[in-house]
């Protein structure tokens, strides 16, 4: 089988402030057998300014993006936020120029997920990643809800030696991230982040691990403060991949 | 209803810092998520349901004016009389006008969030006209100086056992009681009587059948029967959305209401009204009127919208909001709270009244999932986001910082300097440790929560190193 032409989608936020998922998630996909190209021009999906209410900003960095990706056989993202975000409203974003909406819906349908990607397109029947202990998994609503990602980070962990799944109680229910809702009205999304860490703390789990750093930021900020320095947070492709 | 919900944000913090509601909702949580998630494993097709309860819905909202027409033709036809009020005002104007039409100076009411809406029990009293809610919650709301609801389905959710124990004490003059049942009967003891001696009984309306000019009234404690059969004259006050075409469209959606309100298959009681008392029947009222308001609605139809009107209001979409739980209904400051009500407060009371509330979600979508009849909430929630924008109504300084943020995204260049400046500053502002207790570009942040500290150099800054030290072929 021919290499598979991959773009990787780094994100804003994994590019600011957590270079190595994007390093672990480059090392999955050409452990994979996949060729990898970062375009080096990339930046953000457009995200925070579509759900901020600015549709101009939005369009205009969707098509930014469209543009630069859409030579590419796939393109793979590390996160569920923005996946969801190119694979679901980029199409939504061109109601009045029908060119704009074929060249979306065209991206949209070769934009993955990284875990669905590992698990429904290249079927990986192992990864490289070793991690000795007991994680729990925080479903990310984009992810869950808007793209279906449940059991691909699941059956992708049980394929890591030394790993064991501990499900919480509200894997799926909201961390209270939000983008900038977490800055708007911090008080309450901190509250809301309680609650996931409490059922954090009361599954045992050494780590929690999850596919969005957004969310994996809020959950750390706020164990951090809670008092406990020991559960670690970790992006998932930190778990598959192992040492970068 | 007076609108609070320029105050979200204050309001929110208060309801955050308040124990025993915190305690209240967390149990409250509990109750409607678990036993909704049982009653929709229970339903045969639960997606299929919804297909077609949300095609029942549409079906009616894109011809609404004319199922109004055919409910108003029908429910004529049965006896009643079919007025229409276009606010709040109008609609205390009409109840207070029938009331003193049949002589009335006691109206018992079984729940009806209309009333809220219009400010209908001030009016009544302003009227010399005494209200009596006749909810249990709506009752115990009612003595608690006419405290506002906080769930459209459970309106005293935020109270406890004890509060509720200590409000009847007081209001009462009784002994303190503490079980539920005893509770319940002084309740029951003291409305008994007003059953009795109103002469009208008010009512909302789950659905308006137009096939049979029909109320539908959903009701779990049976006061809803009293208030309908008893005294002669019954008005029924609903919104203009609440028609449905037929009685099988109401088996449909009644498969949905009671399961994604409270967990129930179906609820204690399930009525169908129809028309006056005929000359050999005992029961129902001599009069019959509906009042159908609109207060904003028709103003919704074929605008970006228009899904909302859907809404069949079974509060699943609060129930299962993180931010709801949080902070319970009060917050939001106006009738309806939580997702379905951050989309109508702006509508009905008033964009620039309410700025902060299509901003006070996550848009994790789990509103959008549970609901029945299938609105996009957070899409509508993101659209008004985007109305406001275009209004002008956000703070000058968010609107600056999103207009150079997505300047600066779209010169990749500029941007990845930036970016590398950024990862440098909050690098340093960590210092030698893996977090930042203070983050002053956003405090909000760190109020409640620490800020980890990023790597300190941008992922593209390290691939192009990595690249450089590694050619490829």
């Amino acid at each position: 089988m021919a290499r598979v032409r991959v773009a990787m989608f780094v994100t804003c936020l994994v590019d600011l402030m957590r270079p190595r998922i994007g390093f672990a998630a480059l090392k999955l996909l050409e452990n994979a057998g996949c060729e990898v190209i970062v375009p080096d021009t990339q930046t953000c999906c457009g995200q925070p300014a579509w759900n901020s209410g600015d549709a101009p900003g939005a369009v205009a960095l969707a098509k930014k993006t469209i543009a630069e990706f859409e030579g590419f056989e796939y393109v793979v993202v590390p996160s569920g936020s923005c996946g969801e975000h190119i694979r679901v409203e980029y199409p939504r974003l061109f109601a009045g120029e029908p060119d704009w909406r074929d060249r979306a819906t065209a991206l949209a349908s070769r934009t993955y997920e990284l875990t669905d990607f590992l698990v429904t397109v290249l079927k990986v029947d192992s990864v490289p990643g070793d991690y000795e202990g007991t994680v729990t998994y925080h479903d990310s609503c984009s992810g869950l809800r808007g793209l279906g990602i449940k059991q691909q980070p699941r059956a992708l962990l049980a394929k890591v030696k030394g790993v064991s799944l501990k499900e919480m109680n509200g894997c799926e229910e909201c961390c209270g991230f939000g983008g900038t809702f977490s800055i708007k009205f911090g008080e309450v999304s901190a509250a809301i982040a309680e609650r996931k860490c409490d059922n954090v703390l009361a599954s045992g789990a050494q780590a929690v691990v999850g596919g969005d750093l957004g969310c994996l930021l809020n959950i750390e900020g706020k164990l951090r403060r809670m008092g406990d320095e020991t559960t670690q947070v970790l992006h998932v492709a930190e778990v598959l991949a192992g040492r970068t | 209803m007076e609108i609070k919900s320029m105050h979200f944000k204050a309001n929110a913090s208060a309801k955050l810092a308040d124990v025993v509601l915190q305690g209240n909702l967390k149990n409250a949580k509990g109750k409607f998520v678990t036993k909704r998630a049982q009653a929709i494993k229970d339903l045969d097709d639960f997606e299929g349901t919804r297909d077609a309860a949300e095609a029942i819905r549409n079906k009616v909202i894109d011809n609404l004016d004319l199922w109004l027409e055919r409910f108003e033709q029908k429910a004529m036809d049965t006896g009643a009389t079919v007025l229409w009020a276009k606010d709040g005002a109008e609609v205390c104007r009409l109840v207070t006008e029938i009331a003193k039409k049949h002589g009335v100076k006691k109206v018992t009411k079984s729940k009806s969030m209309l009333s809220e809406e219009a400010g209908l029990n001030q009016a009544l009293e302003a009227a010399g006209i005494q209200p009596v809610e006749t909810d249990l919650g709506e009752y115990i709301l009612q003595v608690d100086n006419n405290e506002p609801p906080s769930h459209i389905i459970a309106p005293a959710v935020h109270k406890s056992l004890d509060d509720v124990a200590d409000l009847f004490h007081k209001v009462h003059g009784t002994p303190r009681k503490t079980e539920i049942p005893a509770l319940t009967r002084e309740a029951r003891e003291v409305l008994r009587g007003h059953f009795l001696s109103a002469e009208m009984g008010l009512s909302g309306g789950n659905f308006l059948v137009a096939e049979t000019g029909s109320v539908a009234l959903v009701t779990n404690e049976g006061n809803g029967r009293m208030v309908t059969t008893m005294p002669k004259v019954h008005v029924v006050i609903t919104g203009i959305e609440k028609v449905i075409p037929t009685l099988e469209d109401l088996s449909t959606l009644m498969r949905l209401l009671p399961r994604s309100a409270t967990g129930q298959p179906i609820s204690n009681y399930f009525s169908i009204l129809t028309g006056v008392k005929k000359p050999a029947e005992h029961d129902g009222p001599e009069h019959l009127y509906f009042v159908l308001v609109d207060s904003g609605r028709a103003d919704v139809v074929g605008t970006d919208f228009h899904a909302i009107l859907r809404c069949i209001r079974c509060g699943a979409c609060m129930n299962h909001c993180p931010v709801y739980q949080t902070i319970g209904g009060h917050a939001y400051g106006w009738v309806y709270p939580g997702p379905m009500g951050s989309v109508l407060t702006p509508l009905y009371a008033g964009m620039e009244n309410s700025i902060d509330l299509p901003h006070a979600a996550t848009l994790c979508n789990q509103c959008g999932v549970v609901c029945p009849v299938k609105i996009p909430l957070p899409d509508l929630l993101r659209k008004l986001r985007e109305k406001q924008t275009e209004r002008g109504l956000r703070p000058i300084t968010e609107r600056i910082g999103l207009r150079v943020w997505a300047w600066v995204a779209q010169r990749p260049k500029l941007y990845a300097l930036g970016a590398s400046v950024g990862a440098r500053y909050l690098k340093w502002l960590a210092g030698d440790t893996d977090r930042i207790r203070l983050l002053p570009t956003a405090p909000e942040w760190t109020l409640g929560r620490d800020f980890p500290a990023p790597q300190g150099k941008t992922f593209r800054e390290l691939y192009a190193a990595r690249r450089s030290a590694t050619p490829r072929t």
